[in-house]
């Protein structure tokens, strides 16, 4: 069960730049702010604070959610599932996995590219990483926050039922 | 008082309590999986502990600095096609994890941006990330990366515009009257 740390490393890598870039960013926004107005960059910060407390327990069950279905599909798992043969089940499995799942692109990618060359058909592959990026269960949770449940369900599903077109659509460009 | 003080913590954090209860009987009852969780976990924590409070940060300088009348003008219901592509822009140069989109989405829509400029945001935020689009290219080659583009924008519109549809007005006049809360 190694891949997913040596993940992990290049991603952790690619997000210092980023939070770095971030932060400074702020702090020039913030400093600018309150070279402005004073009274009015505390109350930006304020309430920041408070919509921040405001989602604090969705995060937190997102975070565990996220954290307990990566080690259930782990790299492993995800090649059994989309790799046995490029079938209608694996497709399906794909749309499952990518729906449930919530990994970033720069490392969905590699592995579905590894996913290809390892002999995995388009149509799962492309079903996978369209469902891993519109469809997400674990952050269901906070979409019904903000969304309403209703709309976070309708987009969802939507999202889902678009994805095998979709792929099919990609495994037609790429074997014309 | 205390009553109903413990009965607002238990409704707020109600969801999360279940699910560390859960995490710890997964634990305990999986150990073989315990290592994994525990590492993507503290991964995760760290990634949201750095990323989010600079995030809701701006966003308080956002809803303090811009006016309404500006996000109205671009993003509103009477933005048109330039409010789409407004929305389509500012999900698609972003980058993080569709969660961080959710927090953007409260303020954009306390703002006034319209129901459907929002949804083109949310489902732009998820898919065509310019950042993003290079790697694929890299990754899975340019047919792969081009189709799966422009297959993604066309459903990006229709599920926003069927959405529209779907939604109640009413429905839609709640989620706007919460954000106003945010």
């Amino acid at each position: 069960m190694t891949p997913p740390h040596r993940f992990l490393i290049i991603e952790t890598m690619k997000i210092g730049l980023n939070v770095i870039l971030l932060y400074a960013f702020t702090l020039a926004a913030l400093l600018f702010s309150a070279y402005k107005d004073r009274k009015k960059t505390k109350k930006a910060v304020l309430k920041g604070l408070k919509s921040l407390n405001n989602i604090l327990p969705q995060f937190i069950t997102v975070l565990v959610i996220v954290s307990i279905v990566l080690s259930l599909f782990d790299e492993a798992l995800m090649t059994r599932i989309l790799g046995e043969d490029s079938g209608f089940l694996s497709t399906i499995g794909a749309a499952v996995v990518g729906s449930i799942t919530l990994i970033p692109g720069f490392i969905a990618f590699p592995v579905a590219s590894e996913l290809l060359r390892s002999g995995a058909g388009i149509v799962p592959v492309a079903t996978f990483i369209s469902t891993l990026m519109m469809v997400g269960i674990v952050t269901l949770p906070m979409e019904i926050e903000y969304l309403g449940k209703r709309a976070a369900i309708i987009r969802n599903t939507l999202a889902f039922g678009f994805s095998f077109p979709a792929a099919l659509f990609v495994a037609w460009v790429v074997a014309l | 008082m205390g009553g109903g003080v413990m009965k607002t913590i238990v409704r707020k954090y109600g969801t999360a309590l279940i699910s560390l209860i859960f995490l710890t009987a997964f634990l305990i009852f999986w150990p073989q999986k315990s290592a994994q969780t525990i590492s993507t976990l503290s991964y995760q924590l760290s990634t949201m502990l750095q990323i989010i409070p600079p995030i809701f940060i701006l966003l308080g300088l956002f809803d303090v600095w811009v006016p309404r009348e500006i996000i109205i003008r671009l993003m509103g219901p009477g933005s048109g096609f330039k409010g789409g592509l407004l929305g389509f822009f500012l999900g698609s140069a972003a980058a993080g994890p569709l969660y961080g989109a959710f927090p953007i989405v409260a303020v954009l829509m306390k703002k006034g941006a319209s129901f459907t400029n929002i949804l083109i945001f949310i489902s732009a935020w998820s898919t065509t990330k310019i950042p993003m689009f290079l790697f694929e290219l890299n990754a899975l080659g340019y047919r792969f990366a081009v189709s799966r583009l422009i297959i993604d924008l066309a459903g990006i519109l229709f599920i926003a515009a069927l959405m529209n549809l779907l939604i109640p007005q009413r429905e839609k006049d709640r989620l706007y009257a919460a954000a106003q809360n945010r």
